[in-house]
């Protein structure tokens, strides 16, 4: 069976005055097609590089991207992004945002049709009533949900976030998080999450990533075993409490606090 | 209610403004020839007319000609200098020394180089002094578009071309109507530059020259309350093509 994501050996740097910067060292993921692949690791070892390298925005030094057993080797219309920022066009309404990667991929669609769709998405969010609102007038929530139905619009196979829900309150996340369950049920995509919420990853993720520090490898990969539904008490009971703490263990191993077998 | 404060209050400014500066004159006891005052003017209105009809149309036709060519200028130099580092860091110098020459300095180069040819002279002269904010910030409203919001457009296979007008265009109009405003105001300057150094006979700033050549003091007071009165009308004008492409950018008071 092929993965519908394959990150193989990549390793990357950035050319910086004071010489090349190694961000990304012989990294390998693989998510098999309709999982929810989340990436947590510690700040700045190139987690939104590995998102700006799967959508197709750059080329690895060396290694290979494969999406849906093709080599990636540049943009393509089927890849779906949402950032911290949810990047609104101030002058246009929420439903016209939304719309707005249909115009690209496919502009001969009716408007009437389009329009549909971003309408079906935004009922799907909870953003019904809100379709005709300028960005300005909504909470930073609702402006992250539009986002997000900005990003599947057009039915992408891979969706990719980088930190979605980072700037957002504790609680307002949390809803956020179960609207992405909904919105898995309804519309398939494989999806890769950059989170620093270990909560965050366990919550959504079918497979959790630990990156090391930069340059960034594949340390760890957590398999996991939801007790349960998807619900938000299911993070405290001791499974998830036993994932999360090995998710912990790698983080300090990985920030280079602990060595591998005495993390407390 | 509302639509009568927003008239009301800058009429109400202006005649107070009136009002002190007829006070000033009065207590001072300035004579006509020092100094005008607003009772002095309906006169010079009333008696030069029609010179002031067609020198204020003059002056206006060319300023707006001038800024028109001062945007298309100044966009094209801005999304040149917004795009590309390398004519940022070739052309920031230049533009910065051009633009710190004084204009009136170069009101005889172009009246040598185009001789007769006023009407042209006068439109250069708008350009050349009111298209530098427009180039500066459209270049900085481009330079610093998010990386983000280039991405979610290109991470689709979005033409470069795609990305200016659907994103980076509109995304630098509120920057770039605010850069008007300045460049109104500047292209007025640039037109009265010319009709007054090298006149020719034509426009509100020969009408001043006359009215100095006159010692007609009045004259000159009237036709300067002209002129300020072109600019606020131009300054209208785009504060209303504003509000139907930049609308979304002002924020409903709270």
């Amino acid at each position: 069976m092929t993965n519908l994501i394959d990150i193989k050996g990549v390793t990357h740097a950035y050319q910086t005055p004071l010489g090349p910067l190694p961000v990304l060292n012989d990294l390998n993921i693989a998510v098999p097609e309709g999982e929810f692949c989340a990436v947590v690791g510690p700040s700045g070892c190139g987690k939104s590089t590995l998102t700006r390298l799967i959508a197709g925005l750059m080329k690895p030094d060396r290694g290979e991207v494969w999406l849906h057993g093709e080599r990636v080797t540049g943009p393509r219309k089927t890849v779906g992004m949402a950032f911290q920022n949810p990047v609104l066009l101030e002058w246009r309404t929420i439903l016209q945002n939304v719309i707005l990667p249909l115009e690209i991929v496919a502009p001969s669609l009716p408007k009437k049709d389009r329009e549909a769709r971003a309408m079906e998405l935004l009922a799907l969010v909870g953003l019904e009533g809100f379709e005709n609102k300028r960005p300005s007038e909504l909470s930073g929530g609702m402006r992250q949900r539009a986002s997000l139905c900005r990003a599947i619009v057009h039915k992408p196979d891979v969706l990719i976030m980088d930190e979605p829900f980072g700037a957002l309150d504790a609680f307002t996340r949390e809803d956020l998080w179960q609207t992405m369950h909904e919105l898995r049920a309804k519309e398939p995509f494989t999806a890769v999450l950059i989170t620093h919420d270990l909560r965050e990853s366990v919550f959504l993720g079918d497979q959790v990533i630990v990156l090391s520090g930069r340059p960034a490898t594949t340390q760890y990969v957590l398999d996991v075993k939801f007790p349960g539904e998807r619900v938000l008490d299911g993070l405290y009971t001791p499974e998830s409490s036993a994932m999360l703490h090995t998710l912990r263990e790698q983080i300090q191993i990985a920030q280079g606090r602990a060595e591998p077998g005495q993390a407390a | 209610m509302n639509a009568a404060r927003k008239i009301g209050v800058p009429v109400a400014a202006i005649i107070i403004f009136l009002a002190l500066w007829e006070f000033l004159v009065w207590a001072n006891g300035w004579p006509n020839y020092v100094m005008a005052s607003p009772s002095d003017l309906p006169a010079a209105y009333a008696q030069f007319w029609e010179l002031f009809l067609s020198g204020g149309w003059s002056t206006l036709w060319r300023t707006v000609a001038g800024l028109v060519i001062a945007v298309l200028a100044g966009t094209l130099l801005g999304m040149i200098m917004g795009f590309s580092r390398i004519a940022r860091d070739a052309l920031y110098p230049l533009l910065i020394g051009f633009n710190a020459i004084p204009k009136a300095t170069l009101v005889p180069v172009l009246a040598l180089l185009f001789i007769g040819q006023h009407d042209f002279n006068t439109v250069m002269m708008a350009f050349m002094i009111s298209f530098f904010p427009i180039a500066v910030s459209v270049g900085i409203g481009l330079s610093t578009l998010e990386p983000e919001y280039r991405d979610i457009l290109r991470s689709l296979g979005a033409s470069r071309f795609t990305i200016f007008t659907k994103i980076a265009l509109p995304k630098t109009l509120p920057e770039f109507f605010g850069a008007l405003k300045v460049a109104v105001t500047l292209a007025f300057i640039g037109t009265n530059l010319v009709e007054i150094i090298s006149p020719h006979g034509r426009g509100l700033g020969a009408l001043f020259l006359s009215g100095q050549t006159n010692s007609n003091y009045p004259l000159m007071f009237a036709v300067l309350i002209a002129l300020a009165f072109l600019g606020i009308l131009l300054y209208y004008a785009v504060v209303f093509l504003e509000r139907i492409f930049a609308g979304w950018a002002e924020r409903a008071e709270s």
